[in-house]
């Protein structure tokens, strides 16, 4: 046995994140950690890498115990760590990157030809191609993904451990780190992967681990398992089969018709773009990140002024008009971004949830907190977001229970149109499941949904309709009972709509 | 107009250019790692206090030098100590150490010297000019590059050494590395506090030589508040030189240039305070020019995303 983790324990004050875990790791393995946002796993991986010391258990390599006080403690025994937030510098090129820590280096300083070369030789020796001069800001994420992995595999990494590594890949990418994970674990380095994703992790895992509430449920081999015995060992239940209900035509609710963002590069990121959603339908757009989404949008929800072309929402023209009429007007927005645009990472859980709610809560002009945490504490309970306290400071939650927080408040605008960006990224399979079903609620409530999301199946799931975009237009528009996963990767990848 | 662009301009143009270079220098080691350094007129001043009061105590010119580097280390240590180890505001602290410089140096200026406003003895000797050999025979490029303080080539020494130890050094590039993502440098076992700390004590030390050559440079005196806000345009020239040595001292050179031409104008019959705004004006309008196009907002933007 190459590691072994035994029953570790760690607890927060009267919080405990891991009660008696173990877990161990052969060579050349793929193992991965599965469980709803909060059972523990980063807690798991965090004692590992020596980012937090346990409140009792130890680690074992190759059978003598060690105990790391620092990352770089864990470097040094040959554990390394992917981030789901990468640890990367933007401005640096990707050998520097790689290098960074170890640099080669002539009397007169750092040698970055070396560094070129050794990035090269790490790049062919482990099939990941990458370009040692491309700057790492302008690579796409697979790319800065694989750079973190080859960066991992510079210093010595024999452990690699991947902190969601497909959260924000397309679904080509995805492929690739897939059978990039696969090769390495063939030449004899074991990984250790955190996901959400059933799907990817039976496919590529030689065993799985889940975890619950801090607890380890169970440790089954990826071969003798499937979706379904994972989600019930994950979220402590069976999970209740989606339905859609048939779908009513409805009264347009948003009209886009011919709408064109220039940008500064000479292609638009947005050019002649028409679409429109009706009541009681979600119509869903997908795409690989970066393709003239965001840039959509921002110019329906009036964070961006589009060049021309024209939205109208509930039949009024609202293009160009400023953002707080426009949800005045009919319209919520989970924002794809939930810190960018979603919350205030200082304010608490109750000032975001107050977001947008403020003029039902106030009588003269003051705040009326008793309603205000009545209002908030009821979607904590109903979406199960866990937090301290609803003073709690937003930064404080993990990614996951904060995109529970923005649904929450956002649907709670009961507005006839709602924008869902990625209204899942990051949270976990029980979650989504409620999520899922309040957009779906809805929609039978004869609301509108315009769905973005770079996870196909959500978007297959829940759509009436999809749109694809590639390169700031809509390259192709599939009714839902007839779409293929297939057919869409085709589109979204620029090639021609066949059929 | 021809009196206006003469010899003598450009000459004492790389005079004027020597504190703000310098202090700008310290400034864009600190913006490289991530600390917005807003305290230089305050250190620079310290540092121009000190030095006359080293070279009053001890009549040695190399010690007044030193002592007044020694000062401004000490008083960077404050600026780092607070915004480093404490985490406050930087641009509070930096603020803050203005006002407690100007303050400072007032009362001790009363307290040491006993005097009100400026302290001038005839006894101090001011830096030596250096007459560099060669050059100094040149027609007109001798008159304006031969016969400078010490000060100001040690300033071009620096840039260069700046720009070599930023771009082509390990110690440099893990410097970088700490300003732009200090989180995934921390995970690289880069030890980010004391890079900042380090790049502090170099501003320290870099505003004191500016201070120095200011009450030392051309004239031997201190008066109260006699920065006069040059370490506001150093911190200009920081960010409109991209906080790149060479950038930097272009954008120095600019605003040194600037200033003479200010002195220089008042000689023709134009109030002193308009010629005295002509700097500041010239700052403004620089201004426009760094909208967004700042290397800190992008590394903010990229290490902001939720990715």
């Amino acid at each position: 046995m190459l590691l072994q983790m035994d029953n570790i324990t760690k607890t927060y004050g009267n919080v405990t994140a891991n009660s008696d875990v173990s877990f161990d790791l052969r060579r050349g393995e793929i193992h991965a950690i599965i469980g709803e946002n909060g059972a523990g796993k980063t807690t798991l991986m965090r004692i590992l890498y020596g980012m937090e010391t346990p409140t009792s258990g130890g680690i074992r390599l190759d059978g003598k115990p060690v105990s790391f006080h620092s990352p770089t403690d864990a470097i040094k025994h040959g554990i390394g760590m992917v981030h789901q937030h990468f640890m990367l510098f933007s401005s640096f090129t990707v050998a520097e990157n790689i290098v960074i820590g170890r640099e080669p280096s002539t009397p007169l300083g750092f040698d970055r030809k070396a560094a070129a070369e050794v990035t090269n030789e790490l790049a062919k020796r482990y099939g990941m191609p990458v370009n040692p001069w491309a700057k790492v800001g302008e690579c796409s994420l697979g790319v800065q993904q694989r750079v973190e992995i080859l960066k991992v595999l510079y210093q010595g990494a024999e452990i690699i451990i991947l902190d969601e590594p497909t959260g924000v890949l397309t679904p080509l990418e995805v492929k690739e780190l897939l059978v990039a994970i696969k090769s390495l674990a063939a030449q004899g380095k074991s990984f250790i992967i955190i996901s959400h994703k059933l799907q990817e992790i039976i496919e590529v895992a030689d065993r799985i681990t889940v975890l619950r509430d801090g607890k380890l449920t169970g440790t089954v081999q990826a071969s003798e398992t499937d979706e379904e015995q994972l989600s019930k060992l994950m979220v402590g239940r069976d999970l209740v089969t989606l339905t859609r209900e048939k779908k009513q035509s409805g009264k347009p609710v948003l009209e886009v018709h011919s709408l064109t963002v220039r940008g500064d590069r000479a292609k638009p990121l947005l050019s002649d773009v028409s679409l429109q959603v009706n009541e009681g339908e979600i119509v869903g757009i997908a795409g690989i990140s970066g393709n003239g989404q965001s840039e959509l949008l921002q110019a329906i929800s009036g964070l961006l002024k589009p060049d021309t072309g024209s939205v109208k929402l509930l039949g009024q023209n609202v293009t160009g008009a400023p953002v707080g009429d426009i949800r005045r007007g009919g319209l919520a927005h989970i924002p794809e971004d939930r810190y960018q645009w979603g919350v205030s990472k200082e304010a608490d859980v109750l000032e975001n949830g107050l977001m947008g709610h403020t003029e039902r809560h106030q009588r003269f002009g003051l705040l009326r907190g008793s309603s205000i945490r009545e209002m908030v504490s009821e979607w904590v309970e109903r979406f199960g977001i866990k937090t301290g306290s609803l003073n709690t400071k937003a930064q404080y939650l993990s990614g996951g229970n904060l995109q529970k927080l923005i649904v929450a408040r956002e649907l709670a605008q009961g507005t006839p149109f709602l924008i869902a960006a990625e209204p899942t990224r990051g949270v976990d399979v029980g979650a989504m499941e409620i999520i899922h079903k309040e957009l779906l609620q809805r929609r039978s409530d004869k609301g509108a949904i315009l769905l973005v999301s770079s996870e196909l199946t959500e978007v297959m799931k829940l759509s009436d309709r999809i749109l694809v975009m590639f390169e700031g237009r809509i390259v192709g528009e599939l009714m839902a009972e007839t779409a293929t996963e297939e057919r869409i990767s085709l589109l979204m990848a620029g090639g021609k709509n066949v059929g | 107009m021809d009196g206006l662009f003469d010899i003598s301009l450009f000459a004492s143009a790389l005079r004027t250019v020597t504190p703000i270079l310098l202090a700008a220098l310290g400034g864009a080691i600190c913006a490289r790692v991530g600390l917005f350094n807003v305290g230089l007129e305050g250190m620079m001043l310290v540092g121009a206090f000190t030095a006359i009061v080293g070279n009053y105590l001890t009549g040695n010119i190399i010690v007044a030098v030193l002592f007044a580097m020694m000062c401004t280390l000490l008083y960077s240590l404050l600026f780092g100590y607070m915004s480093i180890h404490l985490k406050a505001n930087v641009i509070i602290v930096g603020i803050s150490l203005n006002f407690l410089a100007l303050g400072l140096t007032t009362f001790s200026l009363r307290a040491i010297f006993d005097v009100k406003g400026a302290f001038y003895d005839k006894s101090m000797k001011g830096l030596p000019k250096w007459e560099i050999p060669v050059i100094k025979d040149i027609p007109y490029l001798g008159d304006i590059l031969s016969g400078h303080s010490a000060l100001v080539y040690l300033s071009i020494l620096i840039v260069l050494g700046l720009q070599y130890f930023l771009f082509k050094t390990v110690t440099g590039f893990r410097l970088l590395a700490a300003g732009e993502n200090p989180t995934a440098a921390r995970s690289l076992g880069i030890k980010v506090s004391r890079i900042q700390y380090g790049a502090v004590l170099l501003c320290g030390v870099l505003c004191g030589l500016a201070g120095a050559q200011l009450s030392l440079g051309n004239v031997t005196m201190f008066t109260e508040g006699m920065t006069a806000g040059r370490g506001f345009i150093a911190l200009v020239a920081t960010m409109l030189g991209q906080s790149n040595p060479l950038g930097v001292a272009g954008a120095s050179l600019l605003f040194g240039f600037m200033e003479s031409l200010s002195i220089r104008l008042q000689g023709f019959a134009l109030p002193t305070h308009f010629t005295m705004m002509v700097p500041y004006v010239v700052t403004i309008i620089a201004m426009f020019f760094f909208k967004d196009k700042s290397y800190m907002q992008e590394a903010r933007k990229a290490n902001e995303s939720s990715r």
